[in-house]
């Protein structure tokens, strides 16, 4: 069986992935979508951890994990549907709604 | 056996997550975007995690990406036409930042190589629906019934969000 460092470094990676992809794509549902990448390599970690242990809260914790960020993505799109038809564009350097 | 599709499944995982920065297309992101939930639903069943497997598949591949795919599809965007194509200070801030960030995670994951757990005996009794809804409904309860509030609170808050706002009329009348 395979030790759980690799798994670990697994979760490392794809969260780095979605850390460089927040900040370089300037799209918004990209961004969005970064950050799934990262909330999954999270779950990733938490569901290795459990596993190894012996252990279920980690597994509990990925289920609620995975209804927050169910609601996350529902309110983050209508967000971006709305931004949308402010000013027909998701480039996130052109909103400047909360910009002073 | 098990190490040859770690190794596969792992690659592939960060193979579509790096696709998904890249590629231009916001559709082909999203695409890239469920081969690495697939992939990771597979790592998941590695792990012993039959009950996340299928909810990732389900929920994430399945629910969240269609809602995403629909989104993309309805907002009819076009392709970033600058990414890439120069050189920009932000990029190189970018990349340097998750370089930095990567190492220092893996360093202090490497430090705790002593500490970390080796593979324990109830391993394959952790994440079946049997396991699983056993805690759920008897320890953690109260936090579920709060997850049904949140989701309806989310749907009833997108509606109001995206409701279509009504131009008031000239003020003649």
């Amino acid at each position: 069986m395979i030790d759980i460092d690799w798994f670990l470094a697994l979760s490392a990676v794809l969260f780095c992935i979605g850390i460089v992809g927040v900040l370089v794509r300037k799209n918004a549902i990209v961004i969005f979508m970064s950050v799934e990448l990262m909330l999954n390599a999270v779950n990733l970690t938490l569901i290795s951890f459990s596993s190894y242990y012996g252990n279920i809260e980690g597994i509990i914790l990925v289920f609620f994990a995975l209804a927050v960020a169910a609601a996350e993505a529902v309110v983050g799109l209508a967000i971006i549907i709305a931004i949308f038809r402010n000013n027909l564009s998701v480039d996130i350097s052109k909103v400047n709604l909360l910009r002073w | 056996m098990v190490t040859y599709v770690f190794i596969f499944l792992a690659l592939l995982a960060i193979a579509s997550a790096l696709g998904m920065v890249i590629s231009r297309n916001t559709v082909n992101s999203a695409l890239f975007l469920v081969l690495n939930m697939v992939s990771l639903a597979g790592i998941y069943l590695l792990l012993e995690a039959q009950f996340l497997a299928v909810i990732q598949i389900l929920v994430y591949a399945g629910a969240i990406m269609v809602l995403f795919l629909f989104v993309i599809m309805l907002l009819n965007l076009d392709a970033e036409k600058s990414l890439f194509n120069r050189f920009r200070a932000r990029y190189f801030v970018a990349f340097l930042l998750g370089v930095a960030l990567l190492t220092q995670i893996l360093y202090s994951a490497g430090g705790m190589a002593g500490v970390l757990p080796e593979i324990s005996p109830e391993m394959s009794s952790v994440g079946t629906v049997e396991a699983v809804g056993d805690v759920l409904f008897t320890t953690y309860l109260l936090p579920f019934e709060i997850t049904a509030i949140l989701l309806t609170a989310a749907v009833v808050g997108a509606l109001v969000i995206a409701q279509q706002k009504i131009k008031p009329k000239a003020e003649n009348d």
